[in-house]
């Protein structure tokens, strides 16, 4: 998810309206805009450069829906063709049964999903009068018993780490089921409470410290002490 | 133009002492504390967020929406909570000063909230407003042209001050006090808000606005200090 590649060199945090590169060799990423000469940052955040492309990587904010991205819903209300969720962002979000793998009854869709239950779904279209979820792909469905637990939604990539092994560092520790939806709800299952509350620590951990580099070698550290 | 001793000390271009703070309302999406010596504001930002009633929303461009307000125990006299004339229209002012910075016009349909808090007032409380507003919105990752930086400029008698507090608000000697509350785009030098309470020649507003614009600076080196900080903090 994040690029780690310039993890060694230092990020420098910028403000809306700063000059963060000048000349005509750098292209503007997220967060920025080209202005004349000079690109010009347009959020709070870090910089990256990766090779010519300067971008922002936000540090706060609300969730911004994306196409294609899995996240973690509560059922809000429930319609004939569908259900009304709630995913943790400004729009509203629906569930049609036509998007659930498997056979619904459509007399009682409160047999599959009842207003307060959690799943997990993908993002298959952003339009102007909300989003639409599907639940078509590996991993999705509703989600029964475990914890959840909501964090920062741009902290999302440090949890999950370089390909995964951030969160699979932490599944393997504390032998629970993770699924980190990109909204920054998080839903851990593990064989006991314990193990739970020992996964929610953990994961609190690395929101706070997410700009410590060599976060990895932290947090293996940190479950070894941790865990008694 | 005679040098005149203000009343705490200061020289005529010298604001009181300017505290900035990011992050102080934990449960926000954003916030700020910012302060002209005992003037203090507190702004949270929430948002972007389903904009209700429903009539408000606007499918082209998400809104933003301040509102300010005095706490009770803010002045030496009691005032009654709650909105009043006064609060009503300096929110709208404030909204407008920060309009042209905040670009929410990706986020149709939306609302983005802004909540002034002034727990302590000695003048110039819609400056401090505005700053800690533009401050949280920047903490809140609201997509920024820039930041907002804001001061007012005050004329006793026949002498202009920056930063002007309660005890020359109320100057009554020679031509009395004007207060000119001013807001700027630093980085690009253009003014988003002005007010003028009083009297005043075109000669020497023309002198307040270009003062205005030289302590904007000055605010924007503090507000940005504020910001890039409270990621050193953290780390």
């Amino acid at each position: 998810m994040t690029k780690e590649k310039n993890a060694s060199d230092k990020r420098e945090v910028v403000i809306p309206g700063e000059v963060i590169a000048e000349g005509d060799e750098h292209l503007p990423g997220d967060g920025t805009k080209r202005e004349g000469e000079n690109i010009v940052a347009q959020r709070y955040g870090l910089v990256e450069h990766s090779e010519k492309l300067v971008k922002v990587i936000p540090l706060s904010g609300v969730f911004i829906p994306r196409r294609g991205n899995v996240i973690i819903g509560q059922v809000r209300d429930i319609s004939f063709n569908g259900w009304m969720t709630d995913i943790n962002s400004a729009y509203s979000s629906f569930l049609p049964v036509a998007e659930i793998p498997r056979y619904i009854d459509k007399n009682s869709l409160s047999e599959f999903m009842d207003i307060g239950d959690f799943f997990s779904a993908k993002i298959s279209s952003v339009k102007a009068k909300g989003i639409d979820l599907t639940m078509d792909g590996r991993g999705l469905g509703k989600l029964f018993d475990g914890m959840i637990i909501f964090i920062n939604p741009n902290k999302v990539p440090r949890i999950i780490g370089k390909e995964g092994s951030m969160i699979k560092l932490i599944k393997d520790e504390t032998n629970c089921k993770i699924t980190v939806g990109q909204n920054g709800v998080v839903w851990i299952k593990g064989e006991n409470i314990e193990d739970e509350l020992f996964s929610k620590k953990a994961i609190n951990y690395v929101a706070d410290n997410s700009f410590i580099l060599g976060l990895t070698e932290k947090v293996q550290e940190f479950l070894k002490k941790e865990k008694k | 133009m005679t040098e005149t001793k203000r009343t705490d000390g200061r020289k005529s271009d010298e604001t009181r002492k300017i505290e900035a703070k990011v992050g102080v309302v934990p449960n926000a999406d954003g916030s700020a504390m910012f302060s002209f010596g005992d003037t203090k504001a507190i702004a949270a930002v929430y948002g972007p967020k389903q904009l209700h009633p429903q009539h408000m929303q606007n499918p082209e461009t998400g809104i933003l929406r301040v509102n300010y307000n005095m706490m009770s125990f803010s002045v030496s006299d009691r005032i009654r909570p709650g909105p009043n004339k006064r609060s009503t229209e300096i929110s709208k002012i404030s909204e407008w000063a920060l309009m042209p910075a905040v670009l929410i016009g990706e986020f149709p349909n939306t609302v983005v909230d802004v909540h002034i808090m002034i727990p302590q007032a000695d003048a110039s409380t819609r400056c401090a407003g505005i700053n800690a507003a533009s401050l949280a919105l920047a903490h809140a990752g609201i997509p920024m042209k820039d930041l907002i930086c804001s001061v007012s400029i005050g004329k006793l008698d026949k002498q202009l001050v920056v930063d002007v507090d309660k005890d020359e608000e109320d100057y009554e000697e020679g031509e009395g006090a004007t207060d000119i509350a001013m807001s700027f785009l630093v980085n690009e030098n253009k003014m988003t808000h002005i007010q003028l309470d009083g009297n005043i020649s075109t000669k020497e507003l023309k002198e307040a606005v270009e003062l205005g614009r030289k302590t904007c600076k000055e605010i924007y080196e503090i507000q940005k200090k504020a910001l890039k900080e409270s990621i050193g903090g953290e780390e």
